[in-house]
């Protein structure tokens, strides 16, 4: 699993790359009511808006990590927010986006660097 | 952060484990360990403990007693202060000349003494405008007092064991009692929509009686985040946000603070600052009127969103002045201005969230009917 700055966390699954928020993030966010999601097909350019995410304390963007297609989106969010809560890393997904390019996960984080980042 | 204020409870709302943040100059506890979700079902289920020293508490007497304190008052706002009973408490506003609200706050008839609890961001200026009005009363803010709410329908149950006679109290009665934690004084109201008390304690003893309080299994420690979306469902206004000094009394649907004998043709008609607005508006309305608003879907409507008629309209009609998650309705709930002719209840307006026209439906206040004991 890889990490990103903005705490997003990246998990290849085949093709494709599964992409969610840390628990760190979650646990930040507080208890989350909404998330929208972005279309599946939308080609999204690394740093763009994808998500937002309403939480009992403000709306907070999340950007995509990496260039590539939105091919599925996790539906189960819209009725049970929640989950991002209960288990950010595992069902609390938001997205998998394909890449043609592997590559720009090269200078992630990993785990260890990542738990060193937040400290 | 040196220069913030703390309440006498600060150091235990850290070892409860609370995330601390400035309000109104004070550092205060917005969370702690259970969420702002769960803190929230707690206090509506079972009981919730507040901190609310920041608020300002005075005590305002005359030597011609409550009668001389109430005419006074009543230069400053639109309330019937004069009609208030021994023991009991009411809701009251400062108005400026030009009808908007200065601040809204709690006044309490205790013999011949006046008790007023004021918000603490706008203690500073309350306190001298009453000082400096109120020619011939002395206006003593109460600083050796912490100030906690105790709400929720296990609220009596729980303060009776500890404050005997607590519980004969009803809805907006104060009383002076005596206590293994000294004298407290306590009013049966709060800012949730729950039964409950606000109970002013001793600093010296307050950790001791939020300990006391704690230890009972109905009760949690609440945050400010709940605070917030507690008030916000049982319809209460927020200072700063759904009202100041640019709104009026009736744009707000404060209207029923205003007792009959201050309107119009009452025998005590007038005589504060901005009457002169408020209450032709009582009679005809104003232009536009706060209401309460459900936004369709789960996405809440934030404080600043501005409301269109329709989804394509240019200008706005109205805006958001307060938005949050309901826990409790499981639903996302607004309040804010719109324009009168678009007040009614079922009228549906359009907000913009992030570029986008949303639908909301204006609807009655409160989202959560209040569970007061009358």
């Amino acid at each position: 699993m890889k990490f990103t700055e903005e705490h997003e966390w990246l998990r290849v699954e085949d093709d494709l790359i599964v992409v969610g928020i840390t628990e760190h993030a979650a646990e930040q966010l507080g208890d989350i009511v909404f998330v929208e999601l972005p279309e599946v097909g939308t080609e999204v350019v690394k740093d763009d808006e994808v998500v937002v995410i309403e939480s009992v304390k403000a709306a907070s963007d999340i950007l995509a990590p990496i260039d590539g297609e939105i091919v599925e989106v996790n539906e189960t969010l819209a009725d049970a927010p929640s989950t991002v809560n209960e288990d950010a890393i595992g069902n609390g997904w938001f997205f998998k986006i394909k890449t043609d390019d592997m590559s720009q996960l090269d200078d992630m984080m990993d785990e260890a660097a990542y738990k060193k980042f937040i400290g | 952060m040196s220069d913030l204020k703390v309440t006498v409870l600060n150091a235990l709302h850290r070892e409860l484990g609370a995330k601390m943040v400035p309000f109104a100059g004070y550092d205060m506890p917005v969370q702690y360990p259970m969420g702002v979700m769960k803190e929230h079902l707690h206090c509506r289920a079972q009981a919730g403990l507040f901190d609310v020293s920041h608020m300002g508490q005075v005590v305002i007497t005359a030597p011609g007693g409550y009668a001389e304190i109430a005419a006074a008052m009543e230069a400053l706002v639109p309330v019937d202060v004069a009609g208030l009973a021994d023991g009991r408490q009411r809701y009251a506003m400062f108005t400026n000349a030009l009808g908007g609200i200065e601040d809204d706050f709690m006044i309490a008839r205790r013999g011949e003494e006046m008790f007023v609890v004021v918000n603490a961001s706008r203690k500073d200026a309350d306190i001298p405008r009453m000082t400096k009005a109120m020619t011939g009363c002395t206006v003593t803010e109460v600083t050796d007092r912490a100030l906690l709410a105790l709400q929720g329908p296990e609220a009596e149950t729980v303060l009776e064991a500890l404050v005997p006679g607590a519980a004969a109290m009803r809805f907006m009665d104060i009383a002076v009692l005596p206590s293994e934690y000294g004298e407290v004084w306590l009013s049966r109201s709060g800012y949730t929509g729950e039964d409950g008390y606000e109970i002013s304690v001793e600093e010296g003893r307050a950790e001791e009686l939020a300990r006391a309080l704690l230890a009972h299994d109905a009760v949690e420690p609440i945050g400010l985040g709940a605070r917030d979306s507690l008030r916000l469902e049982a319809g209460l206004c927020l200072y700063g946000n759904d009202i100041d000094a640019g709104t009026t009394p009736v744009e707000a649907n404060l209207g029923w603070a205003i007792q009959k004998v201050r309107r119009a043709g009452g025998t005590r008609a007038g005589g504060f600052p901005g009457a002169d607005v408020i209450l032709p508006q009582l009679v005809s309305g104003a232009e536009r009127r706060r209401v309460g608003l459900s936004p369709e879907g789960r996405a809440p409507m934030r404080e600043g969103t501005p409301l269109f008629a329709d989804e394509t309209a240019e200008t706005a009609i109205g805006t958001i002045t307060s938005g949050a998650f309901g826990p409790s309705i499981e639903a996302p709930m607004s309040m804010g201005y719109v324009s009168t002719d678009l007040a009614a209840p079922g009228t549906t307006v359009y907000g913009e969230v992030r570029g986008k026209r949303l639908p909301a439906k204006v609807v009655a206040l409160p989202f959560k009917p209040a569970n007061f004991k009358r």
